[in-house]
């Protein structure tokens, strides 16, 4: 008996390695969003320059959509563009933009006009109001909303073919199912 | 040689950088000291280890500008946090909340410590009753 009490601090050392690998194995930058399964926030957002419709969160209703969040200062939302183009044309599925944080009125739709748009409807957001009613911590970020306003999934960094292809259509299509 | 010491010992201190712009703060002192520590105690998540008083992000600018806003319109401390945690969750407060799921994270450490400091009591007493066992067996 007493010599099995020596393995104990053992046993100690290797519950606190293992908890320890597992931690060091995540990603402090992916945090688990809290707004998962909660109502989309209540947020209003004005048109960006040269539009007549902003972006508020009775425009997301009836149907499963998604909210991107981009910025033209965003390298990174450059890289899925062209992807949420296709989304467009091919009418897969409406995507609503929140124009976050642009230097000046007129960058965000200088950007669109030259990349093209593939938004229903945008809200320019210059200080964060829509970005921080969503829990948004960087650009891009795409949030999926359900038929009833829920919002049910977070997509952190950009879209592309293949994390569209393994993880974000077939949520949407189990989305679209209930 | 004396001067030269201290002021080595000057340029050591920490250089405190304001991050607050002199446009955010508020007319009223109260409300701006409420704001100040607020901030003080919510994370920016862009910097993680900076609170968003500390931070030159934007992100934690327009914090600091929605937590003053909120105070302006009338909020409580209290509410100005949820509302931030209902955005971002527990993980922006620096001073992790007292609940179920952080119990292990407020005792472990005693815990631990108390175990450790067991184990050592228990370890010299033994070792007492062991030599003066040895020191009989010797006068024998």
């Amino acid at each position: 008996m007493n010599r099995l009490a020596y393995y104990i601090p053992l046993v100690l050392l290797g519950i606190l390695a293992v908890y320890f690998a597992a931690g060091l194995g995540r990603d402090p930058k992916s945090l688990e969003s809290v707004l998962i399964d909660q109502k989309v926030p209540e947020f209003s957002l004005p048109p960006i320059a040269g539009s007549s419709k902003g972006l508020s969160n009775t425009d997301l209703k009836n149907q499963v959509v998604l909210v991107n969040v981009f910025g033209s200062w965003c390298v990174a939302c450059r890289v899925e563009h062209p992807f949420l183009m296709d989304l467009k044309e091919k009418n897969i599925v409406p995507v609503y933009g929140i124009d976050w944080r642009e230097p000046d009125r007129k960058a965000g739709p200088r950007w669109l006009k030259k990349y093209g748009d593939p938004y229903t409807l945008i809200g320019d957001d210059p200080i964060s109001k829509g970005a921080i009613a969503f829990g948004v911590t960087g650009a891009p970020e795409t949030f999926f909303v359900d038929k009833n306003g829920l919002i049910r999934y977070k997509h952190m960094g950009p879209i592309t073919a293949q994390n569209w292809s393994r993880t974000l259509k077939p949520i949407l299509e189990r989305l679209r199912k209930e | 040689m004396k001067t030269l010491f201290i002021l080595c010992l000057i340029l050591l201190l920490p250089v405190s950088a304001q991050a607050v712009d002199p446009s955010e703060i508020l007319n009223d002192p109260l409300m701006e000291k409420r704001a100040r520590s607020i901030s003080k105690g919510l994370r920016c998540v862009v910097c993680q280890n900076q609170s968003i008083d500390d931070s030159d992000a934007q992100l934690a600018r327009d914090l600091r500008v929605l937590v003053r806003e909120r105070l302006t319109a009338g909020d409580s401390d209290q509410a100005v946090v949820d509302y931030v945690v209902s955005r971002y969750g527990d993980f922006v407060l620096l001073r992790p909340p007292f609940k179920a799921a952080t119990l292990v994270l407020w005792f472990g450490p005693i815990i631990i410590a108390l175990s450790g400091l067991t184990g050592l009591i228990l370890f010299f007493r033994r070792q007492k009753k062991y030599t003066e066992e040895l020191a009989k067996e010797t006068d024998n």
